[in-house]
């Protein structure tokens, strides 16, 4: 099922996330696609996330279409070039891959290779004009494909970045280059979230709040300090340092924030990083 | 020595964009022995702009363009001719050019494609640096390189991986390109530059210096003297 239809029945779209193992017993994971895949309309799976290197985002979709679950295939500019990247969505569309999320991915230095080459031959914009392209039956240099794909494409927007402007920018540049969704970075801050959608929905194009389920206050502070456009307010912080059964507490700031954004936007992205067991439950208190 | 090409006059009349008065910089070091950016040159430029009907109020060929101290010497006294333009063309490589934008902090549009080292580094103190791409895209990026600036070479626009400013891949040292190349732009007014149209695509093969100028140490001299004849 694509993403895009979802939408298109007005439907308020919920996503989570698994990453792949960093090994081949994929048995955690795929519990995580059966425990989630009941309850969310489709589920991304990371590529390489944070660049540290992992089982392929491919094979983990192929196998949560195995289980009638639907993924959104997660392709970042980091590791491939052009042709690889090509090459890899024609093989998504081949094993039923049907919504892909173009990103341009961490840089190496992040992950377990920070020796690697970089690739980034080209950037989540211009990969979005490549799946646009495969989309129309060619390829990015204009030659004709034996079959197209059909894809569902959607990008990634950080609202709460220092310029916002820049993100809207490249919103814009995203949406030419054939974005039909966003998802995005970790949203804490409904009123301010409210505030970039007033700028946003003139694009007309649907916006899914990312969702990332606070575990403590330490990893709280962790990423306001380490990851960009990531700012969890001092009181959601005291919140959980305050609460007696901490994931009680997370699983309610997650279902109070679901229940603010849901106001605003078109759905929610929500990221578990290892809580995947939670989801439900906070789903559940969010009405959803 | 840096090895640049002309681009085409059209691909400059773009990045005009209907800025109808131009001030033309040149550079007498290795912009002018690739027959680029010498006096001649610059008069064959203007000629052909005021041919596609953009007013060159007036040009100036500065020694070594890759030296601010230089740029700054030179223009002073042109300062108010400078400020009545619309904007500034510099036929020179990519260093060159990212001097003078920031010396200048005005609108600057990119008259060259830098192709190559040909074999010697010049010399310059500045931190602008060019991976002679053969591509120029200074004319979108306020004449901060994207592909030696931004860790990441991303050519539209930021990742997001940026953190108060600095870029996530050393963020000790290195400011994201993009925050740079946004806050320029806004000094100057012209942040819907960053708004235009079409998707930038980076070309690798124009990276490799064309076919008939490999294989020597020197080729560009070399080249330019035996084309010298034809001229
Ligand atoms: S874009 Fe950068 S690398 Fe390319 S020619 Fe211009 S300054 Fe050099
Ligand atoms: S943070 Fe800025 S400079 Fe660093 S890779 Fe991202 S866009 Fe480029």
């Amino acid at each position: 099922m694509k993403l895009s239809e979802r939408f298109a029945d007005g439907k308020f779209v919920v996503t989570s996330e698994v990453a792949p193992p960093k090994g081949i017993d994929v048995a955690e994971m795929l519990e995580h696609v059966e425990a989630l895949g009941a309850r969310v309309d489709a589920i991304n799976f990371t590529d390489q996330q944070s660049s540290v290197m992992r089982l392929g985002s491919l094979i983990a979709a192929r196998l949560c279409i195995e289980r009638d679950v639907t993924p959104v295939f997660q392709v970042t500019c980091r590791d491939r070039n052009r042709i690889a990247l090509q090459s890899d969505l024609l093989s998504a569309a081949a094993i039923g891959v049907e919504n892909v999320l173009c990103l341009t991915g961490d840089h190496v230095t992040l992950g377990d290779f920070p020796d690697a080459k970089a690739v980034f031959d080209l950037d989540s914009v211009s990969l979005l004009e490549a799946a646009s392209a495969l989309n129309r039956g060619v390829d990015l240099a204009g030659n004709e494909l034996q079959g197209s794909t059909d894809f569902c494409l959607g990008a990634v927007v950080t609202p709460e970045a220092e310029h916002v402007d820049l993100q809207v920018i490249k919103m814009e540049k995203k949406i030419r280059a054939g974005a039909t969704f966003f998802q995005t970075q970790a949203v804490y801050d409904p009123e301010a979230f409210a505030g970039f959608m007033d700028r946003v929905r003139p694009l007309g194009v649907p916006v899914m709040a990312g969702i990332i389920l606070l575990k403590s206050p330490g990893m709280a502070r962790f990423m306001n300090r380490n990851v960009a456009g990531v700012r969890v307010p001092d009181a959601l912080i005291s919140e959980m340092a305050d609460a007696e059964d901490r994931v009680a507490a997370s699983i309610g700031i997650a279902a109070r924030l679901i229940r603010d954004v849901r106001e605003v936007c078109d759905g929610v992205h929500i990221m578990p990083i290892g809580w995947e067991g939670h989801v439900p439950a906070v789903l559940d208190a969010a009405g959803l | 020595m840096l090895v640049t090409e002309r681009k085409p006059v059209d691909e400059i009349v773009g990045f005009l964009d209907g800025e109808k008065r131009v001030f033309l910089l040149g550079c007498d070091g290795c912009a002018a022995a690739s027959g680029t950016g010498g006096e001649p040159e610059l008069a064959a430029l203007e000629a052909e702009l005021a041919a596609a009907g953009v007013e060159v109020v007036g040009r100036k060929v500065v020694d070594f363009l890759c030296q601010k101290a230089l740029i700054r010497a030179a223009v002073r006294p042109l300062a108010e001719r400078l400020r009545s333009v619309d904007s500034v063309v510099v036929s020179t490589c990519g260093i060159g050019i990212q001097a003078a934008a920031t010396v200048l902090d005005v609108a600057v549009h990119p008259a060259c494609n830098t192709l190559s080292l040909g074999g010697i580094r010049g010399e310059w103190q500045g931190e602008e640096r060019c991976l002679e791409c053969g591509q120029c895209f200074l004319d979108a990026t306020a004449g901060i390189c994207p592909l030696t600036a931004c860790a990441k070479q991303l050519v539209n626009g930021p990742c997001g991986g940026a953190k108060d400013g600095s870029c996530e891949v050393e963020p000790e040292v290195r400011r994201c390109a993009w925050d740079v190349i946004y806050e320029r732009l806004e000094r100057q007014g012209r942040v819907d530059l960053l708004r235009r149209e079409g998707v930038f695509q980076k070309d690798y093969a124009k990276m490799r210096p064309p076919t008939e100028l490999r294989g020597t140490r020197r080729w560009a001299i070399d080249l330019r003297e035996e084309k010298g004849g034809e001229e």
